[in-house]
């Protein structure tokens, strides 16, 4: 009895060793990161490892401000978000009530289609979209980033979907009987009944967005257009002649820094948005 | 006796009724459809509708300024030749070769201790978990200094171990493992899905197990792994098909433009995407880069049709009647 006791008791502590040593490698590249955003240059790559700086450079802060357009590439990137979000959230949720709720001729194989294009390689569909907004007059602008999100995500219709198939059809029949139309169905009773689900996939696509680095860097050029993808990385291959590593983990900081934030205080809807679309990475 | 026109029929009172379903029908095609109209553009325009279009520059030679021009078969004869582009496949092969088992692996080991219930378990999942949400950029940035062989905190202990300390990021032979790192050090999504499956199988079948007098690891050949065998497929297609596309991480550590002619020392981080991006918006090449957007489409897709077609042999559905 005492040997399995014990055995338990090894086994627990190996496990907390092993899950607090993976804690421990996942979080000192963030202290890292801010510790360096706080140091002057030539302290930053140094042997051994300086992990606490000294002395503490606030004005770092300050200074970026000057070196970079860090308001501008903010703004930028909080446009995009935005309205890329608001785009997505409205379209999916208009086609997944469709495809939950209501029966017509096509609805299947409607939903079949756009539902096998959640795998499609992103890379196929690159040269043709871009070659469309060209002949638009669109390059150099935030519309490729934001229109083709006002036309669905397939993930996030299958998710809503799924969720919109939970709410019971009493309530929608008690509106029908009652008068009222699908429109005002699903803009008064289905979605404030999605609240959960909506902020899944608010939060799932704030971060997308905010993160996304390929789609601005193949559409947007000129500087004072750039988001903070961009801008963090024009940074790091700015030739200045000086050394301008600490800027460089200042705007670091200052774009991870809301994405944690956001983390912290919508953990269960992310970890609900990855469990339920199991699709990224 | 007369009928009150208050009084219908039976065949008048089924006719309405039919009239009555008709309308209902007609009212919830038009809205049905009303609701989907922006998703099936999208679909259109912007997903089904290039990848066809795709396909047809690919056989035509187009830079933007001129109209696209038939070409034959001219951009697929070039590519078997083009040095760069074979590259650029050893390179990605070597990726998903090393990325895939490692990550899946590594993720369903975690996910499994995870699904422990020691004291503050919720704190080391938050924690695991946050390195996925950083942007492909900042943890590029993070890592160009975590990965440096002279000043990095890799290194740190080899060196002062006196053990041969690798060069991670300027070795041509240690850039697609460096690449592997950063991205084992964003599992937490793998993680967290692996999890859920794992804590969902049923109690019951862990008792049934007991009692038959399976121990610890019978348990996990018998019970866990074929319960979660289908999120394992799952995760194996999703991981594949994400691991031929790297771009961001290689991009911000060794390019510095679109048209950059080298991508880390010896081509050593020449990504499949990255050279593919370099012939599209750095050359604008875009019926040769439209080519090798389909041969990699192609691959992809056979590669999951065959997953698919193998999962007979491993996966298990609880359909077929097998458990309770």
């Amino acid at each position: 009895m005492t040997a399995i006791r014990f055995r338990q008791t090894v086994i627990r502590f190996l496990i907390h060793l092993t899950l607090a040593g993976g804690s421990a490698f996942m979080l000192v590249p963030f202290f890292w990161l801010l510790s360096s955003s706080l140091k002057a240059p030539h302290e930053i790559f140094v042997f051994p490892p300086k992990w606490i700086p000294d002395p503490v450079r606030w004005t770092n802060y300050r200074e970026v401000f000057e070196v970079v357009a860090v308001v501008r590439y903010t703004t930028n990137t909080m446009t995009v978000t935005v309205f890329s979000t608001l785009g997505v959230i409205l379209s999916s949720s208009m086609a997944a009530y469709s495809f939950a709720r209501l029966r017509f001729k096509g609805r299947d194989i409607m939903f079949g289609l756009i539902l096998s294009t959640v795998m499609l390689p992103y890379v196929v569909t690159m040269i043709p979209v871009y070659i469309l907004f060209t002949r638009l007059g669109w390059i150099g602008t935030f519309l490729p980033l934001i229109v083709p999100d006002w036309f669905g995500g397939p993930i996030t219709i299958f998710l809503l979907r799924q969720f919109f198939r939970t709410i019971p059809l009493e309530l929608e029949d008690a509106a029908r009987i009652d008068g009222a139309s699908r429109p005002r169905i699903f803009a008064q009773i289905i979605l404030p009944l999605s609240r959960s689900a909506l902020t899944v996939v608010l939060v799932l696509s704030l971060l997308y967005n905010w993160n996304d680095f390929l789609a601005p860097l193949i559409y947007l050029h000129k500087r004072d257009m750039f988001t903070l993808a961009l801008g963090l990385n024009a940074l790091q291959h700015f030739e200045s002649g000086l050394d301008w590593t600490h800027y460089v983990m200042v705007l670091a900081t200052l774009m991870v820094l809301p994405v944690i934030v956001i983390y912290f205080l919508a953990q269960r809807a992310f970890v609900e948005g990855i469990v339920l679309t199991g699709l990224k990475g | 006796m007369q009928s009150s026109p208050a009084q219908s029929t039976p065949a008048a009172q089924t006719e309405r009724g039919l009239r009555f379903f008709q309308r209902l029908s007609f009212e919830e095609t038009l809205f049905g459809w009303l609701f989907i109209v922006p998703a099936v553009l999208g679909l259109l325009f912007f997903r089904l509708g290039p990848v066809f279009a795709s396909f047809y520059l690919s056989f035509t030679k187009y830079e933007i300024i001129t109209a696209p021009q038939w070409i034959g078969f001219a951009n697929y004869t070039k590519l078997i030749k083009d040095a760069l582009w074979l590259r650029s496949i050893e390179v990605t092969l070597w990726y998903v070769v090393l990325f895939v088992p490692l990550s899946l692996t590594f993720a369903y080991a975690v996910a499994l201790l995870m699904s422990r219930n020691v004291r503050g378990i919720t704190t080391y999942r938050t924690l695991w978990y946050l390195p996925s949400v950083v942007p492909v950029v900042a943890s590029a940035t993070i890592w160009r200094w975590g990965l440096n062989p002279e000043f990095g905190p890799i290194n740190y202990p080899l060196k002062v171990l006196g053990l041969p300390a690798p060069r991670w990021l300027t070795d041509p032979d240690w850039i697609v493992p460096s690449i592997v790192f950063i991205g084992l050090w964003g599992l937490g999504n793998s993680v967290l899905i692996f999890l859920a499956s794992i804590v969902s199988v049923p109690r019951t079948f862990y008792e049934a197990a007991e009692v038959d007098g399976a121990n610890g690891l019978a348990r996990f050949r018998h019970v866990t792994l074929p319960l979660t065998s289908s999120i394992i497929f799952y995760q194996l297609i999703v991981t594949v098909i994400n691991s031929f596309q790297v771009f961001g991480v290689a991009y911000v550590l060794f390019v510095s433009n679109p048209s950059a002619s080298s991508a880390g020392p010896n081509n050593a981080a020449l990504f499949y995407v990255l050279y593919m991006f370099r012939n599209a918006f750095g050359y604008f090449r875009n019926g040769y880069a439209s080519a090798m957007a389909w041969i990699l489409f192609l691959v992809v897709m056979l590669l999951t049709i065959f997953l698919f077609y193998s999962q007979r042999r491993w996966v298990y559905y609880e359909t077929e009647g097998g458990g309770s």
